[in-house]
């Protein structure tokens, strides 16, 4: 490899990883200055300093078990919930995409389902299905379905005429065109969908769990809980640690698209916007 | 049929492998793309069609491979060993160039083996025998409609329909996939329906060109092209080719839009 080019790499590695350290440099410096400078001893707890946050939310063994536990928990109803919703989705958009009446009876009540701010119907589901595990998985489940569904259907509809016309000429019947042509080429779509999904089903497990005030406490119980106790260092903890927790959901969908679909579709590719 | 090596173009004495008559498409919106057409492609016979943009030429190959229907009129088609290959190269993007070429044995359920063995043929018959395992887009787009070819050869097609397939090429890639299409159609046999709208490419390739108007596309004139098989490219250049090229021309420009 010449220099030129190893210098070049550098340099966009350099850039790559320096542009966001220095951001993530001068946001803690204002978060200091903000804690030190503009807050007095007495209201210091609404912008506890970095270091406190970490020590006091991460470092000590009883809060961050705590912490990890509720995250655990959290993950594993949005898991669950994403799971059954990309199972049913996909499901439901093939039966949607191989006879129009399904589509037609089904569309506008997923739609509707849609258009129903999910928060709104977490009570309701709280009165038939207690404010437990089940509950909350289905808020996740019915607030990532949509997309699936969707995305899905719309990548198992866009196939070019002629793709269809070839697989037509040589007699290939409904199961051959939708496992050979149709699934295939909707693949980035799904992943679309599937990333979108993940993204409302980490909310939905953590904004949905500030119903749940009975049994284990998952990420949203926990935050209230340290903002009613005024638990600020605990507080920032938390939300350090459920953005961390949906980057990490996101990223991972991105690898998965880029693994499965980079081969042959820009939509797998880095240089996309996401 | 003819002797491999023969060249003056013969009339047929077989049974031609794919006959119009009177054949003619309404759309449900209403617009007529082919007004009474009337073809015959003799087996062994290059048969091209050379009209304007819109002139329904590709309707007219959907319907001699039966993926749409005439409103009016009967085709009639000998065999059902039809190649196809279309405006674009339609591989699919997920496939490498060997597993695409295998697609249409996969989807008739040839054995494993047999469809292997052919694709390979293929692939060799166009020259992409080092790009066998790569997919479509790290390819250019001769290479392409080359694999594209390769994959219509694999069911020893009796009858070729082409529907434009160099149109979207430069132009010297588009020579040099002539002379291929040429050396297939010398060594395979095949009768083959070529649309374009291109009348030097239409006489370079063909034993017969037949002119096509604007829409709704009606049938011209039919003019034969008596050069010898194999073809060199300097025959572009001949004063006999330019004389029928003028006269194609002649016969489209008095159509007029």
């Amino acid at each position: 490899m010449s220099t030129t080019s190893r210098r070049s790499q550098v340099a966009r590695w350099g850039w790559r990883w320096g542009a966001p350290a220095v951001v993530a440099g001068l946001v803690i410096g204002v978060w200091y200055t903000v804690s030190y400078r503009l807050l007095t001893e007495d209201t210091r707890f609404l912008v506890p300093p970095p270091d406190a946050v970490v020590r006091v939310g991460f470092l000590d063994p009883v809060n961050r078990a705590e912490l990890l536990n509720g995250l655990l928990l959290s993950a594993r109803v949005g898991t669950l919930g994403l799971v059954t919703a990309a199972v049913v989705g996909i499901c439901l958009a093939i039966l949607m995409s191989q006879a129009r009446w399904v589509e037609d009876s089904v569309f506008p009540y997923l739609v509707l389902l849609q258009a129903t701010p999910i928060l709104a119907l977490v009570p309701l589901y709280g009165f038939w299905f207690g404010y437990g595990f089940t509950t909350r998985v289905l808020v996740c489940f019915l607030i990532s379905l949509f997309p699936i569904v969707a995305n899905t259907l719309f990548g198992l509809r866009s196939v070019d005429r002629e793709h269809h016309d070839l697989f037509t000429l040589h007699g290939a019947g409904r199961i051959t065109r939708l496992w050979k042509l149709q699934l295939p080429s909707a693949l980035p779509s799904i992943f679309t969908g599937l990333r979108i999904a993940a993204g409302l089903s980490v909310v939905g497990a953590i904004v949905g769990d500030f119903f749940f005030r009975q049994g284990e406490a998952g990420m949203g119980v926990l935050i209230d809980y340290y903002r009613a106790r005024l638990q600020s260092e605990q507080l920032f903890a938390a939300v350090i640690l459920s953005a961390a927790f949906g980057l990490a959901v996101f990223m991972l969908f991105g690898t998965l698209a880029r693994k499965v679909v980079g081969g042959w579709h820009e939509s797998g590719r880095d240089s996309t916007p996401t | 049929m003819r002797p491999l090596t023969s060249g003056s173009p013969q009339r047929p004495a077989a049974v031609p492998a794919l006959v119009f008559t009177g054949v003619s498409k309404r759309f449900p919106d209403g617009t007529v793309a082919l007004a009474g057409v009337d073809l015959e492609v003799g087996s062994g016979e290059f048969v091209s069609v050379v009209g304007p943009s819109g002139c329904g030429k590709s309707t007219l190959l959907r319907i001699a491979a039966g993926l749409t229907d005439p409103t009016d009129g009967s085709v009639s088609v000998s065999t059902d060993h039809i190649g196809y290959v279309f405006q674009d190269p339609t591989l699919l993007p997920w496939r490498s160039v060997q597993a695409n070429v295998e697609l249409p044995g996969e989807l008739r359920h040839l054995p494993k083996d047999e469809r292997r063995r052919r694709a390979d043929n293929a692939i060799k018959l166009v020259g992409l025998d080092e790009f066998a395992r790569h997919r479509p887009r790290t390819l250019s787009g001769g290479m392409r409609m080359r694999v594209s070819l390769a994959r219509s050869l694999t069911l020893q097609p009796e009858l070729f329909l082409l529907d434009e397939p160099f149109g979207t090429l430069d132009e010297i890639t588009r020579q040099r996939l002539n002379d291929e299409l040429l050396q297939l159609f010398v060594s395979q046999r095949f009768a083959a329906l070529f649309v374009t709208h291109s009348v030097t490419e239409a006489i370079y390739l063909s034993t017969q060109v037949i002119a096509l108007s604007a829409r709704p596309g009606r049938v011209l004139g039919q003019f034969e092209v008596p050069f010898d098989y194999p073809r060199a490219p300097e025959l572009r250049f001949d004063p006999e080719f330019t004389r029928i090229a003028a006269r194609v021309s002649a016969c489209l420009r008095e159509a007029g839009p």
